[in-house]
């Protein structure tokens, strides 16, 4: 239909990168699935105390350590509190600490690596050193010792992640800054007059900006993994607060007499960790215009 | 070359210090010392002056900046001083003990995660659209979206206590390979991913580069374009990713030596971090760093070996 029509007569209006990008992305049905389930998430997060069945803490002693029933969706945990319930309020900081984490790495990486790539020079070779150093420091023992020096709580997670977290940010800014600063239309940009700010702003980084988004939404499920790597370990939320990792860490230990508490968060972890991956590479393919879709 | 090889080694140096003196401070800035109740685990608090003994016998009643001087010319002579824990016992010797288990784990998952990776990627990439892709994506959606202590979690569930297969847990060496099955497994998910995506995007590369199309046009069999034109120039990406990924396998992963009660470093040296056995802890992590870095090294010469094109000090 208006596809056809589209192809049988070239349209010659122009469209915006957005628009254009929107377009393609729009067309990749796996990652339009998965952005509507990671929306889906979200809201249930956000409007957890409305749609949840029960309150995350509310202790059902007739149901305790109950498999899946009509009541209990999921099943009910040691304390009889809903599992389900649980979920959607652990939802909220499992989902928050993986963007919060992402957005302190781009806070903190992408001015390093613009700084670093644009400046060039002995600033350039200071802050790829510093990189060198931080990048060969065993991630997971960081985090254990940074955990362990850190009041406990949601932020320091939060901050644990995002401490050697930026330098793939800063990098990857660095890089791009680098090879689109060779390329022609900066040259000719330049060649034409535009001032130092205007060949930064409009070309260097709107340029550099369509990867770091990439990066980004692939790092999210990242941080989340990691988080839940800590609160498996028992580092990392602290309960009552939940968080998937941590219910799964918290009863991994008795998964033979009450399978349901370590499986569903499991489920739930694994299908959101799978939905930002998707839709990751939607945008990536999205971005890319030699990729044809 | 020669030059790259020493400034690299240089380079080394700065990182280990750099290393040793962070890990140093922030495992000193870590609260509870090893000689605490909290950290020893006993029911009674030690009395205050055997502490203090103690603190003095290990030298951590001296200023902080004077124990990094004196970790740094012992460790200069590759003495890690003695364990806090394991009394009478020096570090290197429990490096000894623990770190061959981890090294065993990681060669199994490195050969494993290898053959299902590289065949998986070669197999997907030469099929493009058909059904070895698609089982490609597959298991590597599968591998990136669970992650690996789960994984092993729920194998050790349905696999072990469910179906009754195979052990639980637990480590005998090379003797005993029932016991290797599911640790590997659940170890090779990650390495399993990035070589086989790895490959993938390498071999379809180079599948569609022009001297591939120049080679099967000269009328070179199928065989002989796969193995010598694809083949070995895809393999160059490879192997920078093999190279760290090797570091980090055999120094053990806390998660599946944890899991699978196997006494490996990865798994001490987490234990250590409770027992605040701070000469532990320094050795590992200084382990650890050697390895990654050495092998990021190594895998840059291989590399310049590999691909030609690729100088890393400007010739004059």
């Amino acid at each position: 239909m208006s596809v056809a029509t589209a192809e049988s007569t070239p349209s010659y209006k122009r469209h915006s990168v957005g628009q254009a990008f929107w377009y393609r992305l729009r067309r990749n049905r796996s990652a339009m699935v998965a952005l509507g389930f990671i929306i889906f998430e979200i809201l249930i997060a956000i409007f957890a105390p409305w749609v949840a069945p029960y309150k995350p803490d509310e202790s059902d002693y007739a149901a305790v350590w109950s498999t899946p029933t009509k009541e209990h969706w999921m099943g009910a945990d040691d304390l009889g509190r809903d599992v389900l319930s649980r979920l959607m309020y652990g939802g909220r900081v499992s989902i928050s600490v993986g963007i919060l984490a992402q957005l302190a790495q781009v806070i903190v990486g992408l001015p390093i690596g613009a700084v670093a790539g644009i400046l060039g020079g002995w600033v350039d070779y200071a802050f790829m050193r510093v990189i060198d150093i931080l990048s060969s420091v065993p991630n997971m023992l960081l985090y254990l010792l940074m955990v362990l020096v850190l009041p406990r709580g949601f932020l320091s997670i939060v901050i644990v992640l995002s401490i050697t977290g930026w330098i793939g940010i800063a990098r990857l800014v660095r890089g791009q800054v680098l090879s689109l600063k060779a390329t022609d239309y900066v040259r000719a940009a330049r060649g034409m007059g535009a001032d130092t700010k205007h060949v930064i702003v409009s070309h260097l980084l709107r340029n550099a900006l369509s990867p770091v988004l990439v990066s980004v939404t692939l790092g999210i499920p990242g941080a989340m993994m990691a988080e839940a790597g800590l609160s498996f370990l028992g580092l990392g939320i602290t309960p009552p607060m939940a968080s998937w990792g941590q219910m799964i860490g918290l009863y991994q230990a008795y998964i033979q007499t009450a399978w349901h508490l370590t499986v569903f968060p499991s489920l739930v972890l694994s299908l959101t960790m799978l939905a930002w991956f998707t839709l990751g590479d939607g945008l990536r393919d999205a971005f890319d215009p030699t990729i044809q879709l | 070359m020669f030059r790259f090889i020493l400034m690299r080694l240089g380079g080394l140096v700065g990182v280990l210090l750099a290393v040793s003196l962070l890990t140093f401070f922030l495992m000193h800035a870590v609260p509870g010392g090893p000689f605490d109740a909290m950290t020893a685990q006993t029911a009674q608090m030690i009395p205050v002056e055997l502490v203090k003994n103690m603190e003095e016998h290990y030298g951590l009643d001296k200023p902080v900046w004077e124990q990094y001087w004196l970790f740094l010319k012992a460790a200069l002579q590759g003495d890690f001083g003695y364990s806090y824990y394991a009394s009478g016992r020096t570090i290197n010797e429990l490096i000894r003990e623990h770190w061959p288990h981890s090294i065993q784990v990681g060669v199994m998952t490195l050969a494993f995660s290898s053959v299902v990776g590289l065949g998986l990627g070669i197999f997907s990439a030469m099929n493009p659209g058909r059904w070895p892709d698609y089982l490609g994506t597959g298991v590597s959606l599968f591998c990136m979206s669970v992650p690996s202590f789960i994984f092993a979690k729920l194998m050790q569930y349905f696999v072990a206590v469910k179906l009754g297969w195979l052990p639980t847990s637990g480590w005998e060496g090379w003797s005993e390979p029932k016991y290797w099955v599911l640790p590997v497994l659940a170890n090779s998910l990650g390495p399993v991913l990035t070589l086989q995506r790895y490959t993938r995007s390498a071999v379809s590369d180079v599948m569609r580069a022009n001297y591939v199309r120049t080679a099967r046009a000269k009328g070179l069999s199928t065989t002989k374009v796969t193995l010598v034109h694809i083949f070995k120039n895809a393999l160059t990406p490879v192997v920078t990713v093999a190279g760290p990924m090797t570091a980090s396998l055999i120094t053990g992963s806390i998660f599946i030596e944890g899991i699978f009660r196997i006494p490996g470093l990865g798994w001490y040296t987490n234990v250590s971090l409770g027992r605040r056995d701070y000469p532990l802890i320094m050795a590992s992590t200084l382990l650890w760093t050697t390895l990654i870095s050495v092998t990021y090294f190594v895998t840059d010469i291989i590399y310049a070996l590999l691909d030609p094109r690729v100088a890393y000090v400007k010739e004059r």
